[in-house]
């Protein structure tokens, strides 16, 4: 391994961690003004112009507050807890393809920290050790209302991830391969994924919504029965980075939908792009073309938090298991059907 | 007999390995040794993670991650669940009679006879795998030689697989039907 390399992907990683982090503190403020706008209100408009400077204040805010702890045995875990869960947050953006490639200083760069095999099994793990944050948090706190909050989530991330995880092999079934790269390079042009998978894109965003905690789906904090849910018991910058990690995980699991479902980097006219401007201006096109859709879906969350109200746990439970469920297996089915037909086709004797 | 390793010029991946024994073994430990039955669980989770290391380390990524979706990611997380909504203390904890401690110390006598026996005995077999030129990192070889050679366990595993699951649903049921 040459140093180049090392140097051009921590610059990558750099890079994408900063981005995380960006998107996330305008998330908040983006949240709150989209809430406004819902509502027919301005929206926070203190902070430099517009508010433009209001995630800055909020997080000045949240450092300053006084730090309190309850009184739990278990401390150390109760400091693990949002530690895990602003990690777990962070570890997805990994295997993204952010871009096809540049040819800058006489080398091709590929805009992804690294292009495993697996890569889309590596995303449903993340996804799927992101319980532990909010339930040893929870737990840690000491207090019944935190418990019942993480018990909650975990359930229901447990529960949605079986949909999710099902309506990802009917995507697999139709790509061929794990590798998120591949799966990019695939939809080039107008191919996008969502036009041949549509139930699989619904059962996807649906469950991508559990997953993030957030509403229809939150009751893990729901304020009329749990107080604040499994974050009750936590102040100061702990509380800051548990809903930090919330809006970090929305903007990764857009970026996700956007890549699976919705072409990543591809827009119309890019291999024209390529062709009539070069590499580097076609890919910086290609970057915004997929921030763009990162940022329809984020707006498409809050759209949702400020029209939809929260589910009822039964009928949560019941979406999960006997409706999302049964419909990616048939999912599954009518893609093996499809791929299959000139087979099937033979066989029948038509 | 055992050879001890030698330290000084060890590799990158050998100094990898032994760091995460170390972590395998000693968060095994911890699991059996903790008193409070989530600590338990949480040293059990680190201890798969770090499985799934040696799994890295023998370029076995798919099965490194399946381990850890399957493993902490589903079934230490349901645990979690389980210890938690049960509330176990220490002072619940049964006070075990003599002849079972008894009983326990010698079948670890035995266990460890055992152990000591299978390692004097044992030859290494590392020397002897041959190359097949095929690589196993990738899904695709992986799943051809599972459907293909391996055709008849795998859909074995997945009828015993979808038994089980039939069964602990029928079992949680009847008791619902009785209440």
């Amino acid at each position: 391994m040459d140093s180049t390399l090392i140097i051009e992907k921590s610059v990558i990683i750099l890079v994408v961690f900063a981005i995380t982090m960006l998107m996330a503190m305008y998330s908040t403020l983006a949240e709150r003004k989209v809430a406004a706008w819902l509502q027919d209100r301005i929206g926070p408009n203190r902070a430099g112009k517009g508010g433009i400077l209001q995630p800055l204040a909020d997080g000045l805010k949240l450092f300053a507050k006084e730090e309190f702890e309850p009184d739990t045995p278990n401390r150390f875990l109760f400091f693990t807890g949002p530690a895990l869960a602003m990690t777990t947050a962070l570890m997805t953006s990994a295997v993204i393809p952010w871009g096809d490639k540049f040819h800058l200083f006489g080398r091709d760069i590929i805009l992804q920290a690294t292009d495993i095999d697996v890569a889309l099994l590596y995303l449903i793990g993340v996804m799927s050790i992101g319980v532990y944050g909010i339930m040893i948090g929870g737990w840690a706190s000491n207090n019944k209302f935190s418990l019942i909050g993480a018990v909650r989530a975990a359930s229901q991330m447990i529960s949605y991830e079986v949909a999710m995880g099902l309506s990802l092999i009917a995507l697999l079934m139709m790509t061929g391969t794990l590798s998120l790269r591949e799966i990019s390079a695939q939809q080039a042009g107008l191919n996008w994924n969502v036009f041949y998978q549509p139930l699989s894109f619904f059962i996807f965003l649906i469950c991508a919504f559990a997953e993030t905690n957030r509403t229809p789906f939150d009751l893990a904090e729901c304020e009329t029965e749990l107080v604040g849910g499994y974050h009750t018991e936590y102040s100061s910058m702990k509380m800051g980075f548990y809903l930090f990690a919330e809006y970090a995980n929305m903007f990764i699991s857009s970026t996700i939908l956007a890549v699976l479902f919705f072409g990543g980097y591809n827009y119309p006219g890019m291999s024209w792009a390529v062709e009539n401007w070069g590499v580097n201006i076609a890919n910086v096109i290609g970057i915004g073309a997929l921030f763009v859709k990162i940022c329809g879906f984020i707006f498409l969350y809050m759209w949702v938090r400020w029209t939809i109200p929260r589910f009822r746990y039964d009928q949560l439970m019941h979406l999960g298991w006997r409706i999302l469920i049964p419909l990616a297996i048939v999912n599954i089915m009518i893609t093996g059907i499809v791929i299959l037909r000139a087979e099937i086709f033979a066989y029948l004797g038509f | 007999m055992i050879n001890i390793p030698d330290f000084a010029n060890a590799s990158a991946v050998q100094i990898i390995f032994c760091v995460l024994a170390f972590i395998t073994l000693l968060t095994a430990f911890l699991t059996i040794y903790s008193r409070n039955p989530i600590h338990s669980a949480i040293y059990l989770v680190i201890c798969f993670f770090s499985i799934a290391g040696h799994y890295f380390l023998l370029n076995a990524q798919f099965l490194a991650i399946v381990h850890i979706i399957v493993y902490s990611g589903a079934i230490m997380i349901l645990f979690l669940f389980t210890i938690m909504l049960m509330n176990l203390n220490e002072k619940k904890e049964v006070h075990r009679p003599r002849i079972t401690r008894l009983g326990a110390i010698v079948s670890f006598v035995l266990i460890s006879l055992i152990l000591i026996a299978i390692f004097i005995n044992s030859k290494p077999i590392v020397g002897e795998y041959t190359s097949t030129g095929e690589d196993y990192q990738s899904i695709k070889v992986l799943g051809k030689v599972l459907l293909n050679e391996y055709m008849v366990p795998f859909e074995f595993a997945s009828v015993l697989l979808l038994v089980a699951m039939i069964g602990s649903v029928l079992l949680s049921k009847k008791e619902k039907l009785e209440k």
